[in-house]
């Protein structure tokens, strides 16, 4: 929408006080000196934070050692519980995909009213507290005549209960539900640049509903699942609540161990270091599928 | 001495010239149009008045006083927008008592040239409407009475009537010419739309790609364009292929079977631009067939294929009977009406 | 535009009791008459929301909550303004680094912010305190009052502020009169995200928050880290008629689906 001028180039934003190259900065400085100060600092205090030493008696030693980390590396414990970490965090993912992509198209084919209403059902749980949700599901879960698992028998799934209280399948279900409305939205944001006309053109040319779907539909909205994807994993991965309330103190994953550390076991040192590498891992693999992505539909995202 | 001169102004963006060596000198109480197409410089050219934009080169001065030195907020210049640019959450009176405010104007008098303004444009009475719940054309008017409520020295109008329909605009054309040569006031218009530029302007400065390509009056404009572009972004514009056959004495200007004693100027090939209207079915001259007669009320249309490519006529609806589609004609023009430029440059 | 099948709408109907139930099952379970979790079946009681208050940690931390996020997300803004001119404004060297830092916390896990907040505040003696919550709160929620607020300014309509200056206004008069009034409500809604942000946040929190300076959720998390009664059941639902409240507002303000997908206001 160009309303300075039809005629003036858009790349370049007019400026109405001409010569002040230094204006973004100053504007931006305290925001940015309050990032550098609170933010940058204590991050680089965190990380130096994983190579000092840590007893039970002495307390924090500010010295350089790779102690922590060669404990995580060698102590299977850690292993396992990344590998449980990053197990979840895929199965909720895989859910999401496979459950909110559907949802989010037949949301989209809805007509006004509804949609909107649906929409403010679905996406309004993302900014209802998360300690609310896990409740709910907690309760849903109760044991072994939970709700749950009363609809399951009554439905002639299962014969006996499921355990889903302090299990991987519990965390992976309510984390599942705590992170849809972000695939939904990610999948509905991409079907948003679909042409609504494009199916009829696909059916005119003589293809069936499944055909649209499959060959027209979900090419186009791939991105949008598999940004959605990354979203919801590295939230997964890095969620605390969930697994906290429905793991209970034993089954750990990262976030859980790390608060052990800090605020039970009281080894700092160590809690940084798989805080650390918590952030590490994510970033490589957020990066790494976003690059993949790109690549992959350069195209599609023009 | 004129009241505001443009020197020599100029525009880059990084490496694009937007404008380029602009200079004109505007007479106090003048009205001058700013004509071409999009992104010819136009609106750039009125912004580096305004003050949004720093000229890269050049000066622009105002009754002597180089304005690029100047603050926007303190060059006392009125604007009006192509979005109207009203302040939405502001009512009627309070948009056009703003620069009022501005100015410090004590608050009685700011009541009493709010209500002059908004009269003198024809919104008595519309003082606590909000913007959003008028329409286009009376949102226009809040904003002309904005811009000049503060008695501007200059008044600029960037496409102001471009958001409205046809019959609007023709409306609000008259109304702007009668307001403004009431109020003496010197006004730049910005306009893509050649009409509006003929019946509003003293003056016409026609750009093309960021320069200056003619400034005159809408006559000489339109009667003598400098340029071929000219006389095709004013108004339609046949242009035949001619030469100049020196071996006869007096030389003559040859055009296919229409000829005439050449101009003493010109020599080699040249090309013969009239208008529309200036051409007459005649006995002899250039050999055409009608190959479309469209009735457009006041006028007939006649697309014509000639010995030297395709040409329009225009002729007005006098009730005397007028050729048919398919009829062979010869076209011929007054030698004044004619403009002739060596092919490939200007005149 | 073709529409749903009954198969889809099927799957859509289970989808969306499957995404309330949660929710909807703390608020029944919060109306019990009786002593135990269990749905009001023999009608519905006001016991355990008026338990509430002889739990004074809920109520105090209640009230630490909702000052904090008020104040973190007022405080964001006030930052978080600037930069949204200076972004939407001007093409200059290191914008896209600026952004990306200033979004950097919603890439951060929450986990880490935690510790690496504890650490610092803990090395720098302000352990536990409220203003170490501010701060730390101001950062978290900064990405959702910049992005709101961003997206205002760069809808916005630059010739109105030409206007404004060609009528005499500068500097702060043009920015009080013309430009905040203009882009208020995206700084509203920004405001509104930013204080459901902070006033939902766990993760971090936990890590920071010492007796006295508990926030709702994390007095929640600690409470049922121990045991899960009705009492939990009728503080969730009120955070959620709270949130609700709040969401509500936002949506019939300014349209829930451009506040969670962060899209630009098209010009209002």
């Amino acid at each position: 929408m160009s309303t300075v001028g039809t005629t003036a180039p858009q790349a370049v934003v007019a400026s109405s006080e001409p010569s002040a190259a230094g204006t973004p900065w100053l504007l931006s400085a305290p925001a940015l000196m309050l990032f550098v100060g609170v933010l940058v600092i204590p991050l680089a205090m965190t990380v130096m934070l994983s190579f000092h030493d840590w007893g039970q008696y002495k307390g924090i030693e500010p010295v350089f050692i790779l102690k922590n980390w060669r404990e995580i590396a060698s102590d299977p414990y850690y292993a396992e519980m990344f590998w449980r970490t990053f197990r979840i965090a895929l199965l909720a993912t895989a859910i999401t995909a496979v459950l909110g992509a559907p949802e989010a198209y037949i949301l989209n084919r809805m007509s006004g009213r509804w949609k909107g209403f649906f929409m403010l059902l679905i996406l309004g749980p993302l900014l209802i507290s998360v300690v609310a949700r896990t409740l709910g599901w907690a309760l849903l879960f109760g044991g072994n005549n939970g709700l749950v698992n009363k609809l399951l028998i009554s439905l002639g799934l299962i014969n006996a209960p499921l355990p889903f209280m302090f299990t991987e399948t519990g965390i992976v279900v309510a984390l599942a539900h705590v992170m849809m409305p972000f695939m939904v939205l990610s999948v509905w944001v991409a079907l948003q640049r679909v042409d609504p006309q494009i199916e009829n053109a696909a059916m005119s040319l003589g293809a069936g509903a499944f055909t649209i779907i499959r060959r027209i539909i979900l090419p186009q909205i791939m991105p949008g699942v598999l940004s959605g994807a990354i979203i919801v994993f590295s939230l997964s991965a890095s969620a605390f609540a969930t697994p906290a309330i429905i793991g209970g103190r034993r089954l750990k994953v990262a976030a859980t161990l790390a608060y052990d550390e800090f605020l039970n076991t009281l080894n700092w040192p160590l809690g940084a270091a798989v805080a650390v590498l918590l952030l590490v891992a994510l970033a490589l693999i957020v990066v790494g599928s976003n690059a993949l992505i790109e690549r992959r539909y350069a195209e599609v995202f023009r | 001495m004129s009241f505001l001169e443009l020197e020599h102004v100029a525009k880059q963006f990084g490496s694009q010239t937007v404008v380029d060596d602009f200079s004109l000198a505007v007479r106090k109480g003048e009205f001058i149009s700013f004509l071409g197409p999009s992104g010819c410089g136009k609106t750039t050219t009125l912004q580096m008045i305004a003050g949004f934009l720093e000229p890269s080169r050049g000066a622009i001065r105002l009754e002597g006083h180089d304005l690029t030195a100047v603050h926007p907020a303190r060059r006392g210049l009125g604007v009006v927008f192509q979005s109207y640019a009203l302040f939405p959450h502001m009512t009627v009176a309070e948009n056009v008592a703003f620069g009022l405010e501005m100015r410090r104007v004590p608050r009685s008098q700011r009541a009493e040239r709010v209500a002059a303004a908004l009269a003198m444009v024809g919104l008595a009475g519309y003082e606590a409407r909000y913007p959003r719940r008028m329409s286009g054309g009376q949102q226009q008017r809040v904003a002309l009475a904005r811009a000049l409520v503060i008695q501007p020295s200059v008044l600029l109008l960037d496409e102001p009537l471009s958001n409205l329909d046809a019959k609007l605009r023709e409306e609000m054309q008259i109304e702007l010419r009668q307001i403004q040569r009431t109020l003496g006031t010197t006004t730049i218009l910005v306009t893509h739309d050649q009409n509006e530029a003929m019946s509003l302007s003293d003056r016409i400065v026609v750009m093309s790609q960021g320069r200056i390509e003619q400034i005159g009056t809408p006559q000489e404009t339109y009667e003598r364009p400098a340029s071929a572009f000219v006389s095709q972004f004013l108004g339609k514009t046949n242009d035949f292929a001619a030469t100049v056959d020196r071996t006869a004495n007096p030389a003559r200007l040859v055009a296919g079977s229409w000829q005439a004693p050449a101009p003493v100027a010109v020599a080699g090939p040249v090309t013969i631009s009239l208008r529309p209207e200036r051409i007459s079915f005649a006995d002899v001259g250039l050999a055409a067939r009608i190959v479309s007669r469209i009735f457009q009320g006041n006028h007939w249309l006649f697309q014509c294929e000639t010995e030297c490519g395709p040409a329009l006529v225009v002729r007005q609806n006098d009730g005397k009977p007028q050729p048919a589609e398919g009829e062979a004609v010869r076209l011929a023009w007054r030698l004044e009406d004619m403009s002739v430029r060596s092919s490939g440059g200007a005149a | 535009m073709r529409t749903n099948g009954p198969l889809a709408l099927a799957f859509h109907t289970i989808f969306v009791v499957v995404m309330l139930a949660p929710i909807v099952v703390v608020c029944l379970v919060a109306f019990t008459p009786e002593g135990f979790l269990s749905l009001p079946t023999h009608g519905f009681s006001l016991r355990w929301f008026r338990e509430i208050a002889n739990y004074p940690e809920f109520v105090h931390a209640f009230w630490i909550s909702l000052g904090l996020g008020m104040l973190s997300s007022f405080v964001a803004l006030l930052f978080a303004v600037p930069v949204a001119l200076a972004i939407a404004r001007y093409q200059f060297r290191g914008r896209e680094a600026l952004m990306a830092l200033f979004l950097s916390p919603l890439m951060i896990p929450h986990v880490v912010l935690g510790i690496a907040f504890l650490r610092f505040f803990t090395s720098i003696g302000m352990g536990g305190s409220f203003a170490a919550l501010l701060v730390a709160h101001v950062i978290v929620v900064f990405p959702f009052a910049l992005r709101l607020t961003l997206a205002a300014t760069t809808g916005m309509d630059r010739s109105i502020e030409m206007a404004a200056v060609s009528l005499g206004a500068g500097g702060w008069t043009l920015f009080r009169r013309v430009t905040l009034p203009l882009i208020l409500p995206g700084v509203i809604s920004g405001w509104a995200l930013a204080f459901i942000q902070s006033f939902d946040d766990l993760t971090m929190t936990v890590f920071l928050a010492a007796p006295g300076t508990e926030t709702l959720p994390v007095r929640m998390f600690l409470y049922i880290q121990d045991n899960i009664d009705p009492l939990v059941t009728s503080v969730s639902a009120s955070v959620i008629a709270i949130t609700m409240t709040a969401l509500i507002l936002l949506d019939r303000f300014y349209g829930l689906d451009r506040v969670l997908a962060g899209k630009s206001d098209p010009g209002r």
